[in-house]
């Protein structure tokens, strides 16, 4: 995972570095849930508060509400998907309120949400809805998560720039991925096996993936990915794979599509259209596989927290689209 | 204390050895109470392992639990590909850094001049120091492409590629143990067989290896140990496809092993749900893997021991 994040924290390296200054030293109350990936993510907030040189605030878990005079931490963990975007906002919130400090670190949205079932972060990013069993987890604690919709998000399906295949259906996809379709040649192109990649199983998008793409949004459906998936722990293994070998065939956010990869036009059905992903093809819904992005807090927010998510909603959403997502329809894009 | 002690007692070298002896008990006391903790803290983490991965055993179906099929997310936990990809990796990479290492060692050991041995054994042990990430880094920007191509694998990221990043890891471990059970061979063998007209070459494959081999099986052992446990390299390098390995071409196939599932999975999952103690489960797994090897490893040292020093 540390790639990942040495990856993360190039890409974020401008845009995030002060963003991360405001808890940085609290921010390890995220990595409660031992994952490799926040702690790592941990380690970059740290390096981004000694860039921005300034002090860590000294954030506990209760230090939602706001306190008079002293500076308010907020913080902020969960899906690697929303990482970028959720640095970009802390950045511009925190420079037009300085009394606010929002610490955001990344590790997947179930790190986020287990952080927030535990109680030590305000609010969670995640890629995904909540599932019943976390939010019972909750409620357990005497948590009440509260969900809203930040910003949508594509999932791009990308091949090697030499790969001759412009477009697949969903069905394709689908018999792809489950493995039923194992060469490329039987979805027009050349006479090579494919191999499919995947983000690892702790990805919001991956459920997504599979929930929509591969069992086509039907909840009966019990199709799995192949077992010969490749799992990789990050979108920077992904990329890799995909930008040096022919026969890969991977997906990720639409933020994270490199150049080196080709992205693939989708189409509902065989007839088409086969639509590339776009902030406008999104928007109008004719990209099939779109998502929407969530932020939890427990219980309804207060103080600081609730004029943060306010903003986020509102002002917020003009940054959305230059990190590569798209922002809620009829609002800032 | 005997009667002469009565009237030392008073003198100043007395309370002297007195305090001496105090002092000598605090510092005992400190060092009996460290090296228990040491062991204490081994017990703990045991403890703990076990108290989270048990109930793995009674949440999922043994049967269940052993079979071919990877999908927590799913509630399939079937742990025999992770358990296989991982014996499958070590096993290669052995494969691989035995020859490698030996040889290294016997030429560091019995053929290289004095001057190279100085400069060749700091080498070795920085080899030792590199991170795995950065190895791990190397071999998906580099190994997993030549795989690829040299090979003709459908995807570099394979079993063979984890294993030649893991025989690299393990090599600076095999070499330097299996250097030091070189060492110990007595002058008199080599003298002996030269004098009996062997050959420098005969004199060390036929004697001077032979009778260092079961230090040369603990270098092995421990260099196995490093392997299984290798985590981040593993899982930049290997694909973490959980398939099983079944026949001879998964040498050129992804795998996913115990290590880099725990790793990649640990962060997600829901405290005390049955993929957290699936997980510990794997954890347990892999504690009495190594801690076989371990045993394998000393036993081989204990037995030369009693039969009269490490060779």
């Amino acid at each position: 995972m540390v790639p990942k994040t040495t990856l993360r924290w190039a890409k974020s390296a401008s845009g995030g570095a002060k963003s991360a200054s405001g808890g940085a030293k609290s921010a390890s109350g995220g990595a409660k849930s031992a994952s490799g990936g926040v702690v790592c993510a941990c380690l970059v907030a740290v390096l981004a508060a000694g860039c921005a040189g300034r002090s860590a605030g000294n954030a506990g878990p209760s230090a939602g509400t706001p306190a008079a005079g002293a500076p308010t931490a907020i913080q902020d963990t969960g899906s690697d998907t929303l990482l970028n975007l959720a640095l970009a906002w802390a950045e511009r919130y925190m420079s037009e309120n300085p009394q606010v400090r929002i610490s955001v670190t990344g590790g997947g949205s179930g790190t986020g949400i287990a952080s927030l079932i535990n109680g030590t972060i305000q609010i969670a990013n995640a890629s995904r809805e909540m599932s019943k069993e976390e939010i019972a987890e909750a409620s357990k604690n005497g948590i009440t998560p509260v969900k809203f919709t930040v910003a949508l998000d594509a999932i791009a399906v990308v091949a090697n720039p030499g790969n001759p295949v412009q477009g697949l259906t969903l069905q394709q996809l689908s018999d792809m991925y489950t493995g039923r379709i194992t060469r490329w040649a039987d979805v027009g192109g050349r006479n090579a096996p494919v191999v499919l990649l995947s983000r690892e199983s702790n990805s919001g998008t991956y459920v997504y993936f599979l929930e929509q793409v591969i069992r086509l949004g039907n909840s009966k459906s019990t199709a799995l990915f192949s077992p010969e998936t490749l799992l990789m722990p990050s979108s920077q293994g992904i990329s890799a794979e995909v930008a040096q070998n022919p026969n890969s065939l991977g997906y990720d956010g639409l933020g994270y599509v490199t150049p080196e990869q080709k992205t693939i036009a989708v189409a509902r059905t065989a007839a088409g259209p086969y639509v590339l992903p776009s902030v406008r093809t999104v928007l109008d819904k004719s990209y099939p596989v779109s998502r929407p992005l969530f932020m939890y807090t427990a219980g309804e927010p207060t103080g600081a927290v609730k004029e943060y998510l306010n903003w986020v909603m509102g002002d917020g959403q003009k940054l959305v689209r230059d990190v590569g997502f798209v922002p809620l329809e009829g609002s800032g894009g | 204390m005997t009667g002469t002690a009565v009237p030392r007692r008073i003198s100043g070298t007395a309370s002297r050895a007195r305090r001496t002896r105090l002092s000598e008990l605090a510092l005992e006391t400190l060092i009996r109470v460290l090296g228990f903790s040491t062991i204490g803290f081994v017990g703990l983490i045991f403890l703990f392992l076990l108290r989270e991965g048990v109930p793995v055993f009674f949440e999922v179906r043994p049967g269940s639990l052993f079979s071919g099929r990877w999908y927590p997310t799913f509630g399939i936990f079937g742990t025999l590909p992770l358990i296989l990809g991982s014996l499958l990796v070590t096993l290669i990479a052995i494969v691989i850094a035995l020859p490698l290492g030996v040889a290294t060692a016997v030429f560091v050991r019995e053929v290289a001049p004095r001057w190279a041995r100085e400069v060749l054994k700091p080498i070795i042990e920085v080899l030792a120091g590199i991170p795995s990430v950065v190895l791990g880094f190397f071999g998906m920007t580099f190994v997993a492409p030549l795989v690829r191509e040299v090979l003709g694998a459908p995807t570099g990221l394979t079993a063979f590629s984890g294993a030649f990043i893991l025989a690299y890891m393990a090599l600076p471990t095999i070499i330097s143990v299996a250097e030091d059970a070189l060492d110990s061979v007595p002058k008199g063998y080599r003298d002996a067989g030269l004098a009996m007209g062997a050959t420098r070459w005969q004199t060390i494959w036929r004697v001077v290896v032979p009778s260092a081999r079961s230090g040369i099986l603990t270098a092995v052992m421990l260099g196995m140990g490093r392997a299984i446990g290798e985590t981040m390299a593993v899982m930049m390098v290997t694909g973490n496809a959980a398939v099983l390995p079944t026949s001879l071409a998964s040498i050129l196939r992804p795998v996913r092993t115990m290590t880099a599932t725990i790793a990649a999975e640990m962060g997600e999952v829901a405290r005390g749900s049955t993929h957290y103690h699936a997980l510990f489960g794997i954890g347990i797994i892999l504690f009495v893997l190594t801690f076989l090897i371990n045993l394998a490893a000393s036993s081989a040292i204990f037995e030369k021991r009693r039969k009269g020093g490490l060779r």
